[in-house]
């Protein structure tokens, strides 16, 4: 069958496109353009390091090694309309947002995927750490964790519908990173070796809060930090310098380590507090998607991920009406962050998520 | 079985091209410069080419200065004559909006040492004004920059009477003339220019060669210095043997022009034809009349030109777009801008261009792939937009 693949330039997914290419289908190479690399800001790039020019020719490198065609598709517009603007409008509303989940719902299994399937192309393969299969019993999609645990990524997938997965390939899914490596460098894959991509990658030196009031008119308004007492600490200079469970930068000389518990946008003020003060039991989630298609009957024991690098832990969950739902967790978590993704899971199978509200 | 359709981006040589070139680099290891039998015979190789090139486009070979490709003869021409004019007290640049970057990006970095640079706007079919030029040139006006045919949408430029206003003024007049040489008649005395930029690959020559032809008394101050090759106007070891190819090409170009330009005229009409006839929503950009005889640019309402470039090349069908950026990926073309199109049709807009190879079957093939691969993507378009 004919298949597009997502080729970032990166390790996981070049081997995706070699596997791909390997296993006898016809597959071709799109990488995603997202904005426009030359750009500055007072001399210094306005964007950070992912899907940079060296990293489109890595890609172009590895396709052309393959034998596939490969083509650039400029997204620009997309990501900005849908990447970059909710990202910051996010950190512009006191929540902390994870834009590698918009990145594969509205471009990758969205804009990508419409561009594969006017290429008659059957499914888009990616380069994440994530399974997916059909199950004859429950005659739909499941979507799974990749098989490496400290790799895996289907916490940037629970977006995903059933008509999505059924046109969707995560040919790395079942290997660890370090097979993944060994297989580039046995086909010899320039990229065998290249460095894994960390933070967020359009963000450049990771300085996220320059970034924030780059893209925005008017900076966001400074305010000030408060404790749970609403006694005046200190003041700051924006809520995008902020996320919950953070303790620099606050600029406070209170004796004791201090955290941020909370931001409240329409006082501008961040709420500090001790570390036990930090644990949550419960949340809401919005814009929430049930793998399955529809929401589970009453109240369901999963294990919740707050976060990509939370150890998901006991919990129950409830559906609370179209694309909300109630989470309640067996014990506190640190730092339940409003913007981010909590994802629902039962042993390997992704059952939902949504964005903590 | 593949078709090539992007002769704007570049040409496959031309009969005898290949030969030559690899005949100068077997059989003359000279150096032009050197006195002796080598160099000579080497030397002999080099007037040749620069005869042939002459030929083309009925100038004097002395008066032509063999480069290493049309950017090269671009940058020599604008920044030698505008570095010549320093210290004349002229201080001002005319250029058109819709011009190649060879063009824009050089006035661009002049604008940033001190010259002042207009840059003329074209009308809805891609024509500058000659209205418009009478009225920027002014009394310090060095020097005018118009492209003769565009590489986008092949459309052909009032050269000659543009030239005529500058000159009326004491002003140069440079034309990038990339894109018509070789393909229709491009003679330096009746287009009156005073400098005129020529690239080989455009037409049949090797990759990395071109020429620059100045009007004897036009001073330039060369770009890179070092021997005296060139008359002193280019310093470097010549590329002997794909010079030899350029010669080689543009002779060729001017002995089969007179036929090959109607034939390909009538192929690219053809094809033109089928896709307005069978393509609904589907427009062509640029003057249809003021034209190169290869080129065509269509906008394909309701797509993105980058699929159906795709689709295309996975049918193996090579064609284009006219701008690329540092990526490769398409973006809106600051030509269609200028003509003051729709956003829409800047991004939607396909170039197709011909040569002489191109054959009637392979028109034929194009024309009856593009309708339906036009309708699919539209149909998801569609199918997207109704979901969302």
């Amino acid at each position: 069958m004919r298949v597009v693949v997502a080729m970032s330039g990166g390790v996981d997914s070049s081997v995706a496109a070699a596997l791909m290419a390997e296993a006898g289908h016809e597959v071709i190479g799109l990488s995603m353009q997202l904005y426009d690399q030359r750009a500055t800001v007072d001399g210094a790039p306005a964007f950070g390091s992912c899907c940079s020019l060296d990293d489109l020719h890595d890609a172009r490198r590895v396709a052309h090694q393959i034998g596939i065609p490969h083509y650039i598709v400029n997204f620009e517009r997309e990501f900005k309309a849908t990447v970059v603007n909710n990202f910051v409008s996010e950190y512009a509303a006191g929540r902390t947002p994870i834009p590698c989940v918009h990145c594969n719902a509205d471009l990758k299994f969205a804009t990508l995927a419409e561009r594969a399937a006017g290429l008659d192309a059957a499914a888009v393969a990616t380069g994440h750490y994530a399974r997916v299969h059909y199950d004859e019993e429950l005659r739909r999609y499941r979507l799974l964790r990749g098989v490496d645990g400290g790799k895996d990524q289907s916490y940037f997938l629970f977006t995903l519908t059933q008509d999505q997965l059924a046109h969707a390939l995560f040919p790395v899914g079942h290997l660890s990173k370090p097979d993944v490596r060994a297989y580039a460098e046995r086909l010899g894959l320039s990229v065998a070796d290249k460095p894994d991509s960390h933070e967020i990658c359009f963000v450049p030196d990771g300085n996220t809060a320059t970034f924030v009031e780059r893209q925005l008119a008017a900076a966001p308004p400074s305010g000030e930090i408060v404790n749970s007492d609403g006694q005046v600490l200190g003041e700051h200079g924006g809520l995008h310098h902020f996320t919950v469970g953070q303790r620099k930068g606050l600029g406070l000389s209170t004796g004791k380590p201090m955290y941020v518990l909370k931001l409240v946008p329409a006082e501008q003020q961040v709420i500090v507090g001790a570390r036990e003060e930090l644990g949550g039991l419960t949340l809401d989630a919005t814009g929430v998607n049930w793998i399955a298609g529809t929401a589970p009957d009453g109240p369901t024991r999963v294990t919740a991920r707050i976060r990509h690098r939370h150890q998901d832990a006991p919990a129950t969950v409830q559906s609370s009406g179209t694309g909300t739902a109630h989470l309640v967790f067996d014990a506190p978590q640190t730092a339940i962050t409003p913007g981010q993704a909590v994802v629902f899971y039962q042993g390997e199978d992704v059952v939902g998520g949504g964005w903590i509200r | 079985m593949r078709i090539y359709l992007d002769y704007n981006a570049t040409a496959p040589v031309a009969p005898g091209v290949a030969d030559a070139v690899c005949r100068v680099l077997t059989d003359e290891p000279g150096n032009p410069s050197s006195i002796h039998a080598f160099g000579q015979r080497a030397k002999a190789r080099l007037d040749d080419a620069r005869a042939g090139v002459a030929a083309l486009i009925g100038a004097a070979p002395s008066d032509v200065v063999l480069t290493g490709g049309g950017t090269e003869s671009i940058n020599l021409a604008l920044r030698g004559a505008c570095d010549a004019l320093a210290d004349s007290g002229r201080r001002h640049l005319i250029t058109s909006a819709i011009e190649h970057e060879a063009v824009l990006m050089t006035l661009t970095v002049l604008e940033r040492v001190g010259w002042r640079v207009t840059r003329l706007p074209v009308g809805r079919s891609g024509l500058v004004s000659p209205a418009d030029l009478a009225a920027a040139l002014g009394t310090d006006t060095a020097l005018v920059s118009i492209m003769h045919a565009n590489n986008e949408i092949g459309t052909v430029q009032p050269v000659a009477e543009l030239a005529a206003l500058a000159k009326s003024r004491g002003a140069l007049f440079h034309t990038d003339a990339v894109q018509s040489a070789g393909k229709m008649s491009v003679q330096v005395q009746p287009l009156g220019v005073d400098l005129l930029s020529v690239s080989g690959h455009k037409f049949g020559a090797p990759k990395g060669t071109g020429a620059l032809w100045i009007r004897r008394g036009v001073r330039l101050v060369p770009q890179q210095t070092g021997g005296r090759q060139e008359r002193s106007r280019r310093a470097g070891t010549e590329n002997t043997a794909g010079l030899a190819g350029l010669g080689v090409a543009a002779r060729h170009a001017a002995a089969t022009m007179a036929d090959a330009a109607p034939r390909v005229t009538a192929l690219r009409d053809q094809l033109e034809a089928s896709i307005l006839r069978d393509v609904p929503g589907t427009t062509v950009n640029g003057d249809r009349d003021a034209r190169v005889p290869n080129t065509t640019n269509i906008s394909f309402d309701g797509i993105e030109a980058e699929s159906l470039l795709i689709a295309l090349d996975l049918e193996g069908i090579a064609i284009s777009t006219g701008s690329a950026c540092s990526s490769g990926t398409l973006e809106p073309s600051h030509v269609l801008q200028a003509m003051g199109l729709p956003a829409a049709r800047t991004r939607n807009a396909l170039r197709f261009s011909l040569g002489p190879a191109t054959t009637d079957a392979d028109i034929r093939t194009v024309a009856a792939k593009i309708p339906a691969l036009v309708d699919k993507l539209r149909r998801l378009t569609r199918r997207v937009v109704e979901v969302r």
